[in-house]
């Protein structure tokens, strides 16, 4: 086990290099350079001063091994844009909301996703099951930077309950998660009840009701343990969509949180602040498959993560 | 295997009728069948595909998706098909065990093989999970499964198919139930495995006095092991009797077709098999009179518009068919 996590491991943080050397390309070759925004005319000979500063004077190759340095002691310098604060620390005042804004959607997502699979696979071509998938079709074709609309709109500017363009309370993270979280609720709901239907049908589930198991006993402990593999599967990916779907949802709700920065570092050409949220949300995302492939191990023993030492 | 000298009664099943409905129709997949089963005995119930025996054994637990339409099923004078689902789970597992056909698909493949087989003692019995697992590492000595203790921490696909079909045995007897339905129990294995699988029925049966309703279409299985033989065609029974009396004093043509058609070891190997030609009715729209007429080589007017009465040649043997009405012609052939 620990030498699969080591090789893991490495694997991670080539991975990471990858990234990181590809947005560094990307950034480099297209049109444009973050000194160009500022439109206030600015001398040659300031502009040749600022491109010291910044060392984007010096050959590329020179500037990508500084950008390594950078990466790995998570030092980034100074923001171009916002020239008087770091790009570690903006970022480390943002994370925390956006993470917990992340975590909460992610339980919701997966919470009511998997309760709303179960209850429409028990209720088989019954109401609960049309309405359940009725639901799931909405959440899933509905963008949620629209149904955050529709939330501020109906629900935060008619109920004090949910306050809208502030940042405290676990109240105010209700209907941002709640528009963030549909579109993975409905993906998780449609996988685990169409599962659970082919779960149910299994030979082993006639075995354990010749048992005389009770019905919650079979349903939880003998089918969903099995419907749930392949969503578990799916989770990193929801993951990642869940914590780069909250820029814009981040936005519409004023929350102060990472993905502001994200958005516009692109449009101005932030470079050290690019580089430092493309390398947080890659790190994220690289932690998450990690994880879903340890879990998958456990749930499913027939998934063997190292060979066998005999 | 003691036959006549402690004659309790267990199990008695009468007219009893299962169908499903379908998008094309009702199938009737049982339709009046009766048998007794007493306590210790092995009964076999053969027949071949389609002919309702897999769903007759599943009703008697209840596990068919729909209820037994009519007749009755009584347990030690109880009837089960009035009992509501409640009361069905506590019987399951306690009172009658099952084996099931596929011990590759039959075991949860995320779950200890021990939890498996435990998980059925902590349901019925007062029990705390030591002492469960104790009984479960028993349990698994029984049924021939070598280091128990450490193969109840294991998975099912860390066992071969002859060991998860012992494992299957384990899971159905751990409660001590005093019926184990065997629904096929040997079709998927191979041939030695299958051996092996039967030897260790009659072992168990030796051991613990269980009765054993075995379900087969393989009448090689059925002489090894059965003290009465239930044959059923479309969804009846045909002929029941004891071993002795179907194999060799059988009285319909459809048993005697059966036994053509299965090769012997010890027999005339000169002989040609003759198999029994044709196919079953179609079950969604059963014939009113003998359901066999249509491939019956001694059928007659009456075979197809009457379905033949039921008739005792002695108190353990019966038939249904119009040869043994004394009006029909006397037959020679017949257990030649």
């Amino acid at each position: 086990m620990l030498k699969f996590i080591g090789k893991r491991f490495l694997w991670m943080i080539v991975t990471l290099w990858v990234i990181i050397t590809v947005t560094f390309i990307l950034m480099r070759f297209a049109p444009g350079s973050p000194l160009d925004i500022d439109d206030v005319g600015m001398s040659d000979q300031a502009r040749e001063n600022m491109m010291a500063h910044y060392n984007l004077d010096q050959p590329v190759i020179l500037q990508y091994l500084n950008y390594l340095k950078n990466a790995i002691t998570f030092d980034f310098g100074p923001s171009m844009v916002t020239r008087s604060r770091e790009v570690s620390d903006m970022l480390a005042s943002g994370f925390p909301a956006s993470l917990q804004l992340g975590l909460v959607t992610l339980i919701l997502a997966v919470i009511s996703g998997i309760i709303l699979g179960v209850l429409a696979a028990l209720r088989h071509n019954k109401l609960i099951d049309y309405m359940t998938m009725f639901i799931a079709i909405i959440g899933i074709s509905i963008p949620n930077f629209i149904q955050a609309m529709l939330f501020i709109q109906y629900i935060s500017s008619q109920f004090d309950f949910f306050p809208t363009a502030q940042w405290g309370t676990w109240r105010h993270a209700i209907l941002p998660a709640l528009a963030l979280a549909s579109g993975p609720i409905a993906i998780i709901a449609r996988m685990t009840r169409s599962n659970m239907l082919e779960v149910l049908t299994e030979d082993y589930i006639k075995t354990a009701k010749a048992k005389g198991l009770s019905n919650f006993q079979i349903v939880v402990k003998h089918a969903l343990r099995n419907a749930l593999l392949p969503v578990i599967t799916i989770l990193g990916v929801l993951v990642a969509s869940i914590f780069t779907g909250s820029f814009v949802v981040e936005r519409i709700f004023a929350i102060p949180g990472v993905g502001q920065y994200f958005v516009e570092s692109i449009t101005n050409r932030d470079y050290p602040m690019i580089m430092a949220t493309t390398i947080i949300y890659s790190t994220i995302f690289i932690i998450m498959m990690f994880i879903v492939d340890v879990v998958y191990g456990i749930v499913d023993p027939r998934i063997q993560l190292h060979k066998k030492e005999e | 295997m003691t036959e006549a000298t402690t004659k309790e009664l267990l199990l008695e099943v009468d007219d009893l009728h299962v169908s499903f409905p379908t998008k094309r129709g009702e199938v009737q997949a049982v339709r009046g069948v009766s048998f007794s089963l007493y306590k210790g005995e092995t009964l076999a119930i053969v027949g071949e595909s389609g002919c309702g025996k897999s769903v007759t054994a599943q009703s008697l637990m209840r596990l068919v998706s729909t209820p037994p339409k009519s007749g009755s099923i009584r347990y030690k004078g109880e009837e089960l098909t009035t009992k509501t689902e409640k009361q069905m789970q506590k019987l399951r597992g306690l009172e009658m065990g099952m084996i099931f056909q596929d011990p590759m698909t039959s075991l949860n493949p995320v779950i200890t093989v021990g939890e498996q087989i435990r998980e059925g003692l902590l349901r019925h019995q007062k029990m705390s999970k030591d002492e469960a697992t104790k009984e479960a590492i028993e349990m698994l000595r029984l049924v021939g499964i070598a280091d128990p203790d450490k193969r109840m921490k294991q998975y099912p696909h860390q066992f071969s198919g002859g060991m998860r079909q012992r494992l299957m045995i384990a899971m159905a007897l751990v409660c001590k139930p005093d019926i184990l339905i065997a629904d096929e129990p040997t079709t998927a294995l191979d041939v030695t495995i299958q051996a092996q699988i039967i030897e260790l029925f009659q072992e168990i049966q030796r051991k613990t006095g269980v009765a054993i309703i075995i379900i087969t279409h393989d009448l090689g299985v059925v002489a090894q092991i059965a003290d009465r033989i239930c044959v059923m065609y479309a969804g009846k029974i045909a002929e029941t009797g004891t071993s002795y009396e179907v194999f060799k004093e059988h009285r319909h043509p459809y048993t005697e077709g059966i036994l053509k058609s299965v090769p012997r070891m010890d027999g005339n190997r000169d002989v040609p098999l003759i198999p029994v030609p044709g196919t079953p009715p179609n079950l969604m729209n059963p014939p009113v009179g003998c359901p066999f007429y249509m491939r019956c080589d001694y059928a007659m007017k009456v075979c197809k518009e009457v379905a033949p009465p039921r008739t005792d040649c002695n108190e353990s043997h019966y038939v249904h068919c119009w040869l043994q009405d004394e009006r029909a012609p006397s037959i020679k052939q017949l257990h030649s």
